[in-house]
């Protein structure tokens, strides 16, 4: 393993001085080409050999390296006449107004400089520490005089992107490069600049940098043709020109047409720089394509910063669809075999695992070693051919990269990665399959589904990154959410359904099947049977339940309409496991008071019982389950009927104009508002109609009841009604001029011509009321798209404004100028993960000496 | 580490990331959790648009309003709180009144709705010496009954004539600017009152008003009126609220820290280019944000330099980025020659 103790302290940004330019130039730019018709470089054109090397086989003329060593080397253009850095006119421009046009002298009174010199002395001496935040913008006033030599001011303003005016006469960068090296050093440190560093004539550019072949590869088409690279295309042009300007000076040419030429090399330097200013058109590709320069590569999502220093591409890694698996434990995760053979972790050979690490080598199957590095650096592949002389060579102090083994450790991915807990650290359980095999329970965190999901794999290279993971990032250490302390990984669905089936009534079961739900968890004692020789499935499910935990709970389910939970030194005495229970109460108990091991236990072992109990219940849906009995079918009628009389009632009142309007509203949103609220109140006792018209027997309203899945609303769209459709929030409202469709009369306000579905999926909806449907659905997917892009743009925000805020050893929370945010996080020191959902600790009384790690 | 006594923070914790993250990740969930409910009439989330808006710190939100709640011997009484709600409300004359200029004659034709004045409890009389007031001598005013006619000098420029029709149209009557509406809402037993509009400043100052209860969700005049810590509090209170009713549970730690990190320089700074993120240290962790070039641009001519203590900028250049274990720093001697290690 290499280490480097040489560390970046800090970055100084500054401007390029024509010298510095010309200091670390390669060589001098002459020739608008690249190649001659031989297909080599032409000495002084656009790839030089000096510039570096991108071709394999050659060597840089400048530093004798090749292709992978060579780190590439600038070389110049020398501009016949200055032109202005597009980047910096507005800084310019700045300076300009900023300063008298013959003496040079910054327009402050006298007054007002030493102010100014006093002031910044100030905060010099203030800010020994901290960077320079001084505002670079004076604010200069407007004055008609220079007050050093008397000169009267003329107005000074730009015609982006780069020409100047005085008194609407161009100034050309000539002129303005004069007036800018006059401004004394001083002066510019009061206008903000370093002069060391950055003098404001380096912006006129009299010397073009030109970057090295790397930066601006040109591609070998099929056709053997070569396709040169954007900033290429544009440095000849810059050439082209430059040269034609200095023979147009030399051969005497008028000012016209030098001037002409000049602007035109203004044009190609600006486009050069920034592709996409205002006010001038983009130069284009032959295609029509607008060019790709500097300030375009570096700038966007795509661009230099975001695409690729802030995001880094990996090796190590792998990527398939993930399905689940029930038997694997939550901190596992099944990697097929293909993939275990090519991911990799290096073992670093010692004598006391020399013989261990030959055996891979040798290995025909595997586990095996893929690649050897010897202490030399030489890195070396082992197969059939090679591994007798691996073999030989092998040292302690080698390092072997063995394949994946079952128990390494890995990290697990899913994106969008909108929390930290996208990213978990797995176990690595070697299985058949192409896919990855997750735990079901583990899907919340990463909010993963298997209906074609893929998720990434990562493997970790060194000891430590494999010990923070295991003690930071590991499953179990992740089950509470840091965000509000509540269980995120809990049993779910099915495990809800299996739980609540096993634990209902007096549901039990004989001798065979109880040891089987016992040993399908992984629990070989038996509890004492609670029923002569049967045991309650309550019984069995509390096994799982800690001894000391007492608690009462009320449930929405069973009994019905509502009772209680109760559970007493660890036995589950009475009624039905819900959601609640099984999902929050329990784990968040267990793992407060048993730690994070025992709640991953906990839930690999329940869930495991629940789904085997789940299977042998059985449990399943058919249409039949939504076929309502015909008591409730009156009763839903009536309620409709109600429903439309009372909507009808209410249009009635706004047409005759006696209708109270509610405070703060019109009589139309009045209206509106009522009518929601009748439909919504409709659909609530539809509801409680198809609850109780279904019962206990149907599955649809259990699993909806006790929270397991989907809600009751969709049982009721199916059974029941489709319900009151919406855009935007408002019933619908477009589409024909005053009425949804030609079906309608004209203004007709009433339920079924506003969107109200009747029907239910059962029966089959009427052709208006499935287009309502149509246009429901699509304003709701619209919404999701839209609300995905803005709170994807919120999250992006937050995160940068607040990644830097961290806890520092002194338990204040500090950003990266390491100024106090928080004297104490939180206001108590409480990590939120632990503190009990959100409950909020009296610092005044807490003793200090709790456990702190 | 277990048990009920909870756990301390630990020196490294990225707090930030994670409160951002516990505010960022529910705003995608509520997304693709509206999505299930197809759009049938359930009460749709306003959250997000409300929590960006906090975020944003705008300087007025898009609905401002006010919870009043008046002193407690009158709570109960609703025709006392009804006529408190009515002073609030701010009424211009144009709300009240037909308006129109007559060119020719130099004369503007203002008609009081009888109704409005009743319901208000005006009178004429207040309404001419406000308009009087405002006119001071630059025309005549004559009043009868509902109807007051504005008479100008006949060599008054129409233009100047329509600028009184402006400015009249304004002219304030009664109540306090910026309250567009107050209605009165029961709860339990008491009222209070509701305003659409916010105007902290003003409505504090009416005696009838329990100060300590007001409530605006303008958190820009909260700052104004009532200082930075108010404003504080107010950020963490108006997001815990949009969270809790989105039935998004967060820890009110995560939004104690970004509402003290929003407020740390004395004023309320924006989550955005603007404010937090375009004042950060690092250079490189700006420009890797938004307005790449500004920032380089302006960094060069400044030779800033780049202190690298942030998070961004280590992740720019590639190495550990200084938190969590990142903090961690070890002494050693590297054994290879006999060059010291460096802290």
């Amino acid at each position: 393993m290499e280490f480097t103790d040489k560390k970046i302290g800090r970055i100084r940004f500054s401007l390029f001085s024509p010298e510095m330019i010309r200091n670390m130039s390669a060589v001098n730019i002459t020739v608008p080409d690249t190649y001659n018709e031989d297909g080599y470089p032409i000495e002084g054109g656009l790839v030089d050999p000096h510039l570096g090397v991108i071709d394999p086989g050659l060597k840089c003329k400048t530093c004798g390296g090749r292709m992978g060593s060579c780190p590439g080397h600038f070389g110049h253009i020398e501009l016949v006449r200055p032109v202005v850095h597009p980047e910096f006119a507005k800084i310019i421009l700045y300076v300009l107004r900023s300063t008298c046009p013959k003496c040079h002298h910054i327009l402050l009174s006298q007054k007002d400089l030493d102010k100014l010199k006093d002031q910044i002395d100030k905060e010099e001496r203030k800010q020994a520490s901290l960077e320079k935040q001084r505002p670079i913008k004076l604010n200069i006033r407007k004055m008609a005089k220079c007050p050093v030599c008397g000169e009267p001011l003329p107005e000074i303003s730009l015609l982006r992107p780069t020409t100047f005016y005085k008194n609407k006469q161009v100034i050309l960068p000539i002129e303005l490069r004069e007036w800018l090296e006059g401004i004394s050093n001083e002066d510019l440190k009061l206008l903000g600049f370093d002069p060391i560093y950055a003098r404001p004539e380096w912006a006129v550019l009299t010397v073009l940098p030109v970057p090295p072949v790397n930066v601006r590869p040109s591609i070998t088409l099929e056709s053997g043709d070569r396709s040169e690279d954007d900033l290429t295309h544009k440095l000849v042009d810059i050439i082209r020109i430059n040269k034609r300007l200095d023979e147009s000076i030399n051969a005497g040419a008028p000012q016209l047409i030098i001037e002409d030429l000049w602007e035109l090399l203004q044009y190609h330097v600006t486009t050069y720089f920034n592709n996409e200013m205002p006010n001038i058109p983009a130069a284009r590709h032959r295609s029509g394509r607008a060019l790709k320069t500097l300030t375009q590569r570096i700038k966007g999502k795509e661009g230099r910063f975001r695409y690729n220093l802030t995001g880094k591409r990996v090796n190590f890694s792998a990527r398939t669809v993930v399905s689940p698996d029930t038997h694997i434990s939550i901190d596992e995760v099944g990697v097929p075999q293909e993939v275990a053979n090519e991911l990799t972790v290096p073992v670093v050979v010692t004598p006391w695992n020399i013989e261990l690490c030959k055996s891979y080598i040798m290995s025909d199957g595997y586990p095996k070693a893929n690649y050897v590095i010897l202490p030399d650096g030489h890195r070396l592949r082992v197969n059939e051919k090679t591994r007798d002389d691996i073999l030989m060579r092998l040292v302690i102090g080698s390092v072997v990269e063995r394949t994946l083994m079952n128990g390494d450790i890995v990290l697990f991915n899913r994106q969008p990665s909108l929390h930290r807990i996208s990213m978990m650290c797995h176990e690595v359980r070697i299985m058949p399959g192409k896919t990855f095999k997750l735990n079901p329970i583990v899907c919340a965190p990463y909010n993963a589904d298997f209906d074609g999901d893929e998720m990434n794999l990562h493997v970790m290279q060194t000891i430590e990154s494999r010990v923070e993971a295991m003690i930071l990032m590991k499953v179990h250490n992740q089950i509470l959410s840091p965000r509000h302390g509540h269980a995120l990984i809990t049993p779910d669905e099915d495990n809800i359904t299996g739980a609540f089936y096993q634990t209902f009534a007096d549901n039990s079961y004989d001798k065979e099947d109880a040891c089987h739900l016992m040993a399908v968890s992984g629990i070989y004692d038996l509890p004492k049977p609670d029923k002569k020789d049967r045991f309650s499935g309550k019984i069995l499910f509390s096994v799982f339940i800690p001894k000391e935990l007492s608690f009462k709970e009320r449930t929405k389910f069973y009994p019905y309409p509502e009772g209680e939970v109760v559970i007493k030194n660890g036995v589950l005495l009475e009624g039905a496991v819900e959601k609640k229970i099984f999902s929050s109460r329990l784990p968040e108990y267990i793992f407060h008071h048993h730690g994070p091991e025992a709640t991953k236990e906990f839930l690999n072992m329940s869930s495991k019982q629940t789904l085997c109990s789940l299977t042998w219940e059985g449990f399943s849906l058919s249409l039949r389950n939504y076929e309502i009995d015909d008591a409730s079918k009156k009763k839903i009628a009536i309620i409709l009927d109600k429903m439309k009389r009372e909507v009808d009632a209410l249009v009635i009142k706004y047409k005759n104009k006696t209708l109270e309007r509610l405070p703060g509203m019109g009589m139309r949103e009045t209206l509106e508002t009522m009518v929601m609220s009748i439909t919504s109140n409709a659909r609530n006792k539809l509801e409680k109609v198809v609850t109780e018209g279904f019962g206990y027997n149907n599955p649809s309203v259990v699993v909806g009841k006790i929270g397991a899945r989907g809600s009751l609303l969709n049982t009721v769209q199916m059974s029941a009604a489709g319900g009151q459709q919406s855009v935007r929030n408002k019933r619908l409202n477009r589409g024909y001029l005053h009425r949804l469709l030609p079906h309608f009369k004209n203004g007709d306000l009433g339920a079924e011509a506003r969107g109200f579905i009747f029907n239910n999926f059962f029966n089959g909806l009427k052709p208006t009321e499935v287009f309502f449907q149509a246009m429901g659905g699509r304003d709701s997917l619209v919404n999701t798209a839209i609300r995905t892009a803005r709170s994807g743009y919120m999250q992006r925000r937050l995160i940068h404004a607040l990644e830097d805020l961290t806890v520092k050893k002194d338990l204040t929370v500090r950003d990266a100028n390491s100024s106090i945010i928080q004297t104490v996080f939180g206001g108590d020191k409480q990590d939120p993960m632990y503190a009990q959902a959100g409950i909020y600790v009296d610092v005044a009384t807490r003793k200090d000496d709790t456990e702190t790690v | 580490m277990r048990g009920k006594k909870g756990k301390f923070i630990v020196p490294g914790d990225p707090v930030g990331t994670i409160a951002a993250q516990s505010l960022g990740e529910p705003g995608t969930q509520m997304n693709m959790r509206s999505f299930h409910y197809a759009g049938t009439a359930e009460a749709v989330p306003t959250g997000l648009p409300r929590v960006i808006e906090v975020v944003d710190a705008r300087r007025t939100p898009k609905k401002p309003m006010m919870d009043i709640h008046v002193k407690e011997r009158y709570a109960k009484d609703e025709k006392k709180v009804r006529k408190i709600a009515n002073n609030l409300e701010h009424v211009t004359l144009h709300k009240i009144a037909g308006m129109m200029e007559d060119f020719d004659k130099k004369v503007i034709l203002i008609r009081v709705n009888p109704s409005e004045l009743k319901r208000l409890g005006l009178d004429m009389r207040l309404i001419r010496a406000k308009i009087v007031e405002f006119l001071g001598n630059k025309a005549k005013v004559e009043q009868r009954e509902n109807k007051v006619r504005i008479k100008f000098s006949k060599k008054e420029k129409i233009i100047n004539i329509r600028k009184t029709m402006n400015k009249l149209k304004l002219l304030h009557i009664k109540g306090i600017p910026r309250i567009e509406k107050a209605m009165i809402i029961k709860e339990g037993e008491k009222y209070f009152i509701r305003t659409g509009g916010s105007n902290l400043a003003e409505v504090i100052k009416l005696p009838e008003i329990e100060v300590g209860t007001v409530w605006t969700n303008d958190i820009m005049e909260v700052n104004k009126v009532f200082g930075i810590e108010a404003a504080r509090n107010a950020i963490v209170k108006e997001l815990k609220i949009i969270m809790d009713s989105q039935g998004l549970p967060i820890d009110i730690r995560w939004l104690l820290l970004l509402s003290d990190a929003m407020c740390k320089s004395g004023t309320i700074q924006a989550v955005g280019r603007h404010g937090l993120s375009g004042h950060k240290a690092g250079i490189l962790a700006r420009a890797a944000f938004e307005e790449t070039m500004k920032h380089l641009v302006n960094a060069s001519i400044k030779a800033e330099e780049d202190k690298l203590s942030g998070v961004t900028e280590n992740v720019i250049i590639g190495q550990i980025v200084p938190i969590g274990t990142g903090i961690v720093k070890l002494k050693f001697a590297s054994g290879r020659g006999t060059q010291k290690a460096k802290k």
